[in-house]
């Protein structure tokens, strides 16, 4: 059985009450189509269970198939130095169908970033190495395909409508 | 299924139509060959996705890694240049699945091999096996965790 390694921490983009009985990690690539279905799943998990769900998402660019996954996931990476990673991570699924290098200004701007700032802290060192971090994460975790989820720590084999499922079904 | 201590088969397949990678060569070097099904069909397609993102991780580790289906050479050459695979797929072509067979991975009914990764060590022993469900990708953390096993040695 594969589990999370690491464990959530602080150094993680974290949505939803600490207290948050069910934790849930997906490993994922802003230019996946699976990713980008799982998307809107995901957000209705979220609505539905509110507080008692922490929902964490960690970087898995497949770089060699998607050569827009890495700059898609510095900008999202970007727009949390300025506190905004969520609105990021929502715009970029929700436009991944026009994913391309010139969005990324657009939707800072959508987002209301300091786009100067957002243009500068984009080639800084330390996100790269955040994501190759994440990415390490995942393979230590045995992600083995995006996306990959992971609910209270442990491997969940299934997709995210599977995972809605299942929250359904025990939370009868 | 070649067992954790055994000595590794060695083989001479084909890399390309006029390149043949023998396992031999490789003493000295740790080796992951991972056996799959099929070139095209989709779990193996991220599988070898996900091992092309680990080639650093796997160069660190001082290990060479193969994937081996029972595809052609000229199969193999267009799955790589469609996924930009940058690492050797071997042809276990003629006579179909032998090697496949002397590692112990073959699946007969369905004529290819099962799915199936061996890391090998430098002394061409196997240190590590692991045969996953056909279906399932089965990721990269097993072959990480053999290959820090061997640098501990």
């Amino acid at each position: 059985m594969s589990t999370l390694k690491p464990e959530i921490s602080n150094q993680d983009h974290i949505q939803g009450a600490d207290s948050a009985a069910i934790s849930i990690v997906e490993f994922g690539d802003y230019q996946c189509p699976h990713c980008g279905d799982a998307h809107p799943i995901m957000k209705e998990i979220e609505d539905v269970f509110g507080s008692q769900i922490k929902f964490v998402f960690r970087n898995f660019p497949l770089q060699s198939s998607h050569e827009l996954a890495l700059p898609a996931a510095i900008a999202a990476e970007a727009a949390a130095m300025q506190g905004k990673f969520w609105e990021m991570h929502d715009a970029l699924f929700e436009n991944q169908y026009r994913l391309s290098e010139a969005l990324f200004d657009e939707l800072a701007e959508t987002i209301d970033l300091d786009l100067d700032k957002f243009q500068k802290d984009s080639l800084l060192k330390e996100l790269t190495e955040k994501i190759e971090n994440d990415f390490e994460s995942g393979v230590r975790s045995g992600v083995n395909g995006t996306p990959s989820f992971y609910v209270n720590g442990t491997k969940f084999d299934g997709g995210a409508t599977d995972l809605y499922q299942m929250l359904k079904e025990s939370a009868e | 299924m070649l067992e954790k201590g055994a000595t590794a088969p060695d083989f001479e397949l084909n890399a390309t139509p006029d390149q043949k990678i023998k396992l031999k060569d490789f003493l000295g070097k740790n080796v992951i060959l991972a056996f799959y099904p099929a070139d095209w069909s989709p779990v193996c397609s991220d599988q070898m996705a996900l091992y092309n993102e680990m080639l650093k991780y796997f160069t660190k580790h001082d290990a060479q890694i193969f994937g081996i289906s029972v595809d052609s050479v000229w199969c193999h050459l267009a799955f790589e240049k469609d996924r930009s695979l940058h690492f050797p797929l071997l042809a276990d072509f003629e006579p179909k699945g032998a090697v496949s067979k002397a590692y112990g991975v073959y699946d007969d009914e369905v004529g290819e091999c099962k799915r199936a990764l061996f890391v090998i060590d430098k002394k061409g022993k196997v240190a590590w096996s692991y045969l996953s469900p056909t279906a399932v990708n089965p990721g990269a953390d097993g072959i990480l965790d053999a290959l820090e096993e061997l640098d501990k040695k």
